[in-house]
């Protein structure tokens, strides 16, 4: 039984397992829509404060922060309204903590699917960052309240600058979980590695500090490769949209500002492609690698 | 296609699945941390191995044709299920399939046990291709067949374990698929369900969807199937009329 007839008609076959990546991920939405439902109904499951629990924790946060800093440094003086300078940085930087950190993770969280089923595996580090996004929301909400209760009137191109910054760390956050997630599969350190690029990530933007402080210190050359950082072109934009309205300007923002912010666009888009496109050569082991 | 009583007529049966020269083969890796990887070069110790799960494996499933996979524990019966669902990637050889794949593969792997086997359903259902309008339109078929309608609004981690295989199995026997790839059906639930199972798996053969089954139960496939490919040590030993199979098998 085992002679071969003639060259059949191909015509309408495919090779299973072979997908077409994120595309993959954009046709069979609604499983991502559900994937993502059920992330967000799951993850204060059985608590009682439940989703109260994504409003305590950034606030406290804050509160950490803004003693520390605000009060004991005494960055309360020199930079004004503070608490929201330190607020709306600190969304940008919990959005993408949380989305690289969950993404890099959610290969090896869902292993029993992926051993078990064929399914664009993408969808998994993509749910990740939607689920942070998410996340991201009722903190940009409370932002907006204090700013508005503190005298905020941005104009069209700032609230622009914001969307654009949130749209930095989506796609970064995006690409960088497909690229540390695939590589997490064979190896482990990656998620320990992630940990570390987190934690020199809050601190290596203006999250916490002004950037004149930097520009006092670094060389020029040294002070375009800060600003060339995504995160940092993202908390600046942010910044720019709901900090800086609020004050009387007696601080300026960099100059610039559009420029760093374009180009953290397509460091973020190239790094989604170099990570679907790592992903998608380490996905032939997936299933027997977890 | 007209159907002629010739069988060397030019006309050829609509193919289904093609598998070519399929090989497939398992690194093992003897070593766990960089320490002992160290330790195992200085010693010119092997750092890994490597295991043929499958080799040089060809054959062609018909579309409508039900074929049992036949072999001992490790024998690469279920590397070859998952590289036809695409779980796996083959190293060498490739394998076509035409149509939508789905697998009553250990049923239950996408449920989550926080949510409702209603919320389970639809999860489960879009995990295994379908579009939200067919799962509508199966819903009820799915919880009638499951026979745990009192319990649909329940989280799944309160259901029992038979409970939870029911549904698991009634989600996957109900995705619209042209081809079913049955792993080890007969674990699921107690008898009589287990009769439901094997009937809805006949009907669903009956009405033209192709089978590739694998099963210990050496007489049930035998039954369900009309041919068995035997396979040992990942080499295709036999391929041919099921029970000629199985006889072939026991006699090994």
């Amino acid at each position: 039984m085992t002679q071969i007839a003639p060259v059949p008609d191909l015509d309408g076959f495919v090779r299973p397992g072979q997908g077409a990546g994120l595309i993959d991920v954009f046709r069979r939405r609604y499983l991502l829509s559900l994937l993502v439902r059920k992330e967000v109904q799951v993850r204060y499951r059985g608590s009682v404060l439940g989703w109260m629990w994504s409003y305590v924790k950034p606030i406290t946060q804050f509160l950490v922060f803004f003693v520390a800093l605000g009060v004991f440094l005494q960055l309360n003086g020199s930079i004004p309204n503070y608490p929201v300078y330190l607020f709306s940085g600190l969304v940008v930087i919990n959005l993408f903590s949380e989305a690289f950190s969950n993404g890099t993770k959610s290969l090896v969280d869902n292993a029993p699917l992926i051993k078990k089923i064929y399914l664009p595996r993408e969808l998994f580090p993509v749910s990740s960052t939607l689920v942070a996004f998410i996340n991201f929301l009722p903190q940009a909400l409370v932002l907006a309240v204090v700013c508005v209760l503190t005298g905020w009137h941005p104009n069209l191109v700032q609230v622009l600058g914001i969307l654009l910054g949130v749209l930095i760390i989506v796609l970064l956050a995006m690409g960088l979980s497909l690229f540390f997630g695939s590589i997490n599969v064979s190896f482990r350190d990656a998620q320990n590695f992630v940990e570390l690029i987190l934690l020199v990530a809050t601190w290596a933007s203006p999250v916490l500090y002004q950037w004149t402080m930097v520009e006092k210190i670094l060389p020029d050359w040294l002070m375009v490769i800060y600003q060339l950082n995504p995160v940092t072109a993202a908390v600046e934009l942010l910044h720019a949209g709901f900090w800086y309205p609020t004050t009387e300007g007696q601080i300026p923002m960099p100059t610039g500002l559009w420029f760093y912010g374009l180009c953290a666009l397509v460091t973020a888009s190239v790094l989604l492609v170099v990570g679907q496109l790592v992903f998608r050569r380490l996905e032939r082991r997936f299933a027997q690698d977890l | 296609m007209p159907k002629t009583s010739n069988a060397q007529t030019e006309a050829q049966p609509r193919l289904a699945i093609i598998a070519s020269d399929l090989s497939k083969t398992f690194l093992l890796r003897h070593t766990h941390s960089l320490k002992e990887s160290v330790i195992a070069a200085i010693r010119r110790k092997p750092i890994s191995s490597s295991f043929n799960a499958l080799d040089d494996v060809s054959f062609r499933i018909n579309t409508g044709e039900s074929v049992a996979l036949l072999g001992f524990n490790g024998s690469g019966k279920s590397t070859l299920l998952k590289l036809i669902s695409g779980v796996l990637r083959p190293d060498r050889g490739e394998v076509l399939t035409r149509g939508r794949v789905a697998g009553l593969i250990e049923v239950g792997a996408g449920f989550h046990p926080d949510l409702s086997g209603r919320e389970n359903i639809y999860l489960n259902a879009a995990i295994l291709g379908m579009s939200q309008k067919e799962i509508d339109a199966r819903f009820d078929d799915i919880v009638e067949f499951s026979e745990i309608a009192k319990f649909i609004d329940t989280e799944v981690k309160h259901y029992s374990s038979g409970m939870f295989l029911r549904l698991a199995f009634s989600v996957a026997i109900h995705t619209e698929v042209d081809i079913l790839l049955v792993d080890e059906i007969l674990s699921v639930g107690d008898e009589p369900f287990q009769r439901k199972c094997l009937a809805k798996i006949r009907q669903l053969h009956a009405e033209g969807r192709t089978l590739v089954v694998v099963s210990h139960d050496l007489g049930m496939v035998a039954d369900l199937c009309e041919r068995g490919i035997l396979i040992d040590k990942g080499r295709v030993v036999f391929d041919g009329e099921s029970h000629e199979a199985v006889a072939r098998m026991r006699a090994q």
